[in-house]
């Protein structure tokens, strides 16, 4: 090859090179609810990213639900990083597709989480049924709506919140709950597929007395429909709803961007990270940010997934097919 | 029939040949990678996973859904298209364009829509909630959605087969002196009625398929407003890839059966009425 050939093709390489490295882009995949959270946190951190490595960086953001993105991402969806509202998808991530390695959850603190939510009991306004607790869901006359359990995450923690909360109650015992439980579902009037249905049933159509949803999602009702046409009633006690995030290990290797990755999720972790997830409702890890938005975090008595063992043994137990919310419901139907 | 036919028309083989490989790729290699993919299960998982009593409600709901809907359509479809043929009218244009709407809509948004309107506080759905009628987030509301969705489907199929068709019959007829229901039943009927057939048949084979619209009116209770696209959903939603594609294998042999089923009416009625050799 003539030197001046040579010459020209390692200008034209490197000025490739050179493009892509400054322009790294991060595809987050995340599920429904996290969409106005990350909506302030990419900027933030596009600017952080900037300043510590004289670097650009793009966030492509996707979302949908849950595990139907988890579901994307195992078929192929080529995401670097993972952002979900259960263990159990990026668990799925792992075993199914292999994109991830095991022990993601050990590789952030928190096991990976850096925020959480829990389930929150939202009323009418004026509360006209006048429920405090668990147990007004179970009365007759009170229509509950909640998420599918089938289909939605957010179902599932409120399956698991007013189980974990009727045991509480009669001091472990399995039968108690259980009757609890399914009180509460026969209370059911609408089951929406996901979380953001299930808001639109109650808010938009006023279906039902009182809605169980997310605390975060409870802001996003505030911003939507204003403040005044709902009250959020906190429960004695409630679930512990961790939000895990992972990078996805085979995409970043191919692709080269673990490092951006792994400073998108760590990021997560600092305190202007934690800042924007407390102003949008999330609970942070961080206790000086805590400290500063305690007044909008009530306290309540939370219990984690650990006392069903574990996400993996509570769908297990609850939620597959032929499993105690399936019993539940085919109970239900008989007697109606 | 020979394969190899001398015809007028040059060009067959290539015709055919391209015809079978289109169908291959779009239609016949996707459906066996769905086969292909049950045959991880053994026969009597396969069975159980199919004949659970949540699954065998959800059939019920939507092959029993589907048939009423496609028979709602089959008679205010016919009246439609005759309508739309044999009376002048302003905004005639109009409406005949407003009839493929349903076509064009995703689904999702004629379910919210739907569901909007009927709900219990919603335009039509309150009247209606005060005489005791409850449509969204009910059986009823799945008809609905699925009646909606499949509006087109009789209105397109009858329509031209009604142009086409010669008044003079009638009016032979009239002046033999048939009555009027004498006309239909003997004259345009038999004429139009495999045409009907073919979009009974098409509406009824779309709404069984049908999940974007009806999920978000149908409430999705267990045993009773449940569709049996959501189960497998809700099996996929669990990871479980093998028992999502079992349901689905089930719904397309169904789906295709009755299919062939209907074709095969038609072809004996076109043979009766002699029309075909």
């Amino acid at each position: 090859m003539l030197p001046l050939r040579k010459l020209t093709l390692a200008i034209a390489l490197s000025s490739i090179s050179a493009l892509s490295l400054a322009d790294t882009t991060l595809l987050n995949v995340s599920y429904d609810v996290m969409r106005d959270f990350y909506k302030d946190y990419n900027p933030a951190f596009a600017k952080h990213f900037e300043a510590k490595f004289k670097d650009k960086v793009t966030i492509q953001q996707s979302h949908g639900g849950s595990s139907k993105q988890a579901r994307s991402v195992i078929d192929g969806l080529e995401a670097d990083v993972v952002t979900m509202n259960m263990a159990t998808d990026i668990d799925a991530i792992v075993e199914k597709g292999k994109q991830i390695n095991a022990g993601w959850d050990k590789k952030f603190p928190n096991e990976a989480a850096p925020f959480s939510s829990l389930q929150v009991l939202i009323v009418r306004k004026g509360n006209p049924k006048g429920i405090k607790d668990w147990n007004d869901l179970t009365k007759a006359g009170v229509q509950v709506v909640v998420p599918n359990p089938k289909t939605s995450g957010n179902g599932r923690y409120t399956f698991l919140a007013a189980w974990g909360a009727a045991l509480k109650q009669n001091g472990g015992n399995e039968a108690k709950a259980r009757e609890f439980t399914q009180a509460i579902f026969n209370n059911v009037p609408v089951l929406d597929a996901g979380g953001r249905a299930a808001t639109t049933t109650f808010m938009q159509r006023q279906i039902g007395d009182v809605l169980v949803t997310f605390e975060n999602e409870a802001e996003m009702i505030a911003r939507e429909f204003g403040r005044g046409n709902f009250e959020v009633i906190y429960p004695s006690a409630s679930i512990d709803a961790d939000l895990p995030v992972a990078v996805v290990d085979k995409v970043v290797d191919k692709k080269g961007s673990r490092k951006a990755a792994i400073e998108y999720l760590s990021f997560l972790w600092s305190e202007q990270g934690q800042e924007i997830a407390a102003q949008n409702y999330l609970r942070p890890r961080n206790a000086a940010v805590a400290a500063k938005y305690a007044k909008q975090f009530p306290n309540v008595k939370l219990f984690g997934v650990a006392e069903f063992g574990g996400l993996k043994a509570a769908q297990k137990k609850f939620f597959d097919d032929g499993a105690i919310y399936d019993q539940i419901a085919a109970d239900i139907a008989k007697k109606k | 029939m020979k394969l190899k036919q001398s015809s007028v028309l040059p060009g067959f083989n290539l015709a055919l040949g391209y015809s079978l490989l289109y169908l291959s790729l779009i239609v016949l290699l996707p459906l066996s990678a769905l086969f292909a993919k049950t045959m991880g299960l053994d026969w009597s998982s396969f069975w159980a996973i199919v004949t659970e009593a949540r699954v065998v409600a959800t059939y019920k709901v939507t092959f029993g859904a589907s048939l009423i809907a496609a028979l709602i359509n089959l008679f205010v479809g016919m009246l439609i298209a005759w309508v739309l043929v044999r009376y002048p009218f302003p905004g005639k244009r109009f409406i005949d364009a407003l009839v493929d709407l349903p076509f064009a809509l995703p689904t999702a948004v004629a379910g919210i829509a739907l569901a909007t309107l009927y709900a219990p506080n919603g335009l039509l759905g309150e009247p209606l909630d005060k005489l005791g009628i409850k449509v969204a987030f009910t059986p009823l509301g799945i008809v609905l959605a699925l009646t909606f969705i499949t509006l087109p489907f009789v209105v397109r199929t009858v329509q031209p087969v009604l142009e086409d068709m010669e008044r003079e019959l009638e009016e032979a007829a009239s002046s033999l002196g048939a009555t009027r229901w004498q006309i239909f039943s003997k004259v345009i009927l038999p004429t139009i009625f495999p045409a009907l057939l073919t979009g009974f048949t098409l509406a009824f084979a779309r709404a069984i398929g049908e999940f974007g619209s009806v999920i978000f009116i149908a409430g999705n209770m267990p045993f009773k407003s449940e569709i049996t696209p959501l189960m497998i959903i809700s099996k996929l939603e669990q990871y479980d890839y093998m028992g999502a594609t079992a349901i689905a294998v089930v719904m397309l042999l169904v789906s295709f059966a009755l299919l062939l089923l209907i074709n095969g009416l038609q072809w004996w009625m076109a043979k009766r009425l002699g029309r075909r050799k």
